[in-house]
């Protein structure tokens, strides 16, 4: 019985990454501060980068790619959209990972910056410009800025649940 | 100098072309395959829009769920922050009833002298009863402000319809699958409306900021808008019909911007109506 509940832990321990993944595109999960509309962060983002960064395993590429039609779907973009994005942090993830050969948070999270960067304006001009879609720049820049800077809190979460048996 | 070359090169194409042990893809493959599916989601081809809609009924259900907790969640703290505000509430309703009361023999008399003028010069519309629908799903996107609603073409939903909350406009229906479509709400970037804005009659239209207001935009004249004006939609274009109440012109949030009488955040049930000019 005690051997079973360690068994379902583990499994949802080792699943967490990609059950919070799926649950924050199919909840476009964000915050919003009634007064402060704009303090809003890009969770998928985060998820995707710190662990095809420090385990690939643990999200295959595939799974991203289908979480990333789900956000499409969700909010009503064209599908691949959100799935080329999502693949994209996956590069710089990847190649940062083959360069690095002592981790540092600060070097990860200038990287994670320029993914950010990189993706917000692929995005951008993708739906701006091949389906004419309005875009508010400034939400946009705000996004950015609170998802870098929540990275740093959630590396550490992630840190310490890898530490835990991830 | 050659060797660091080497190195970015290497690194890159271990980047995009090795798989790990548990990856079955490699990631060039998904990200050509992401490229073609972006193409092919821009084109009309029926196949592909009935895998489109399989996709959106399968999405939206899920969502709909996984949604559940957050929402509950949500209605909770409205409804304690309701009770909180009751008897405030009490004394401003108490006010405005008398105030409506009184307005409501004014729109009488008007909406019949309205009905009358109408008929003499020919104009028939024919409004449907509308169909009441729960939203699914209301979670605003960084680029497109819409909603999800739980009916579809099955039943008799289609693009182009108007949705209501209460009897104020909020939306217009984009997408359409079986049992589930998409509105986009006015509030959207994306959204531009005919408007007439009274008293005054001034003719133009209402955009969305992606914000919980709109501005008026696009006038041919030198507006003086009061405060307080009221925005309906004009009817021009053939898409609305004329008369919807949108919302009250507030200069305090911005020149020109119109406050919408209803709170696009806390939509739970809507109306959509078509509508049908029959021109005599």
């Amino acid at each position: 019985m005690v051997q079973k509940k360690l068994n379902i832990k583990n499994k949802l321990l080792q699943y967490f990454p990609l059950l919070l993944l799926y649950f924050s595109v199919l909840n476009e999960f964000d915050i919003d501060v009634a007064n402060l509309g704009l303090l809003s962060f890009n969770l998928p983002f985060i998820i995707i980068f710190y662990w095809s960064l420090k385990d690939p395993d643990q999200i295959g590429n595939g799974l991203i790619f289908i979480s990333g039609i789900f956000n499409d779907v969700t909010l009503g973009y064209p599908i691949g959209v959100s799935s080329f994005i999502y693949l994209t942090i996956i590069a710089f993830a990847a190649y940062l990972r083959n360069i690095t050969l002592r981790p540092n948070i600060y070097k990860d999270s200038i990287v994670f910056l320029v993914a950010i960067l990189f993706a917000n304006s692929v995005n951008s001009i993708i739906l701006s410009f091949f389906f004419s879609i309005d875009i508010n720049y400034f939400e946009i820049i705000a996004n950015i800025t609170f998802t870098f800077l929540l990275y740093f809190l959630f590396a550490r979460i992630f840190n310490y649940l890898k530490t835990v048996g991830i | 100098m050659a060797s660091g070359r080497d190195d970015f090169i290497i690194a890159i194409r271990s980047a995009f072309l090795k798989k790990s042990n548990k990856q079955q893809f490699s990631l060039l493959a998904l990200i050509l395959f992401s490229i073609f599916l972006i193409f092919l989601s821009n084109l009309n081809f029926i196949g592909i829009k009935y895998i489109k809609i399989g996709i959106n009924e399968a999405t939206y259900r899920l969502s709909t769920l996984i949604s559940y907790p957050e929402k509950k969640f949500n209605e909770s703290i409205n409804f304690l922050s309701d009770y909180l505000n009751v008897y405030e509430d009490n004394q401003n309703l108490k006010n405005k009833i008398d105030q409506l009361t009184a307005n409501k023999l004014n729109y009488l008399f008007l909406e019949n002298e309205n009905k009358r003028l109408k008929e003499i010069v020919g104009e028939n519309t024919s409004i449907s009863e509308g169909i009441v629908s729960r939203v699914l799903i209301d979670k605003d996107g960084k680029f497109l402000k819409s909603i999800i609603l739980n009916k579809g073409s099955k039943d008799g939903i289609k693009i182009g319809m108007v949705v209501l909350d209460k009897s104020f406009l909020i939306g217009q229906i984009i997408e359409v699958n079986y049992t589930t479509s998409r509105a986009i709400l006015i509030s959207d970037l994306n959204s531009n409306i005919p408007v007439v804005i009274e008293p005054g009659s001034f003719q133009s239209i209402l955009s969305g900021t992606g914000k919980d207001h709109g501005i008026i935009k696009y006038s041919k004249k030198e507006l003086n808008l009061d405060e307080n004006s009221i925005v309906y939609t004009s009817g021009s274009g053939g898409n609305f019909r004329s008369g919807l109440p949108i919302g009250i012109i507030n200069n305090q949030i911005d020149k020109f911007a119109v406050e919408f009488f209803s709170d696009l955040s806390q939509l739970s049930y809507v109306k959509i109506q078509s509508i049908e000019i029959l021109e005599q």
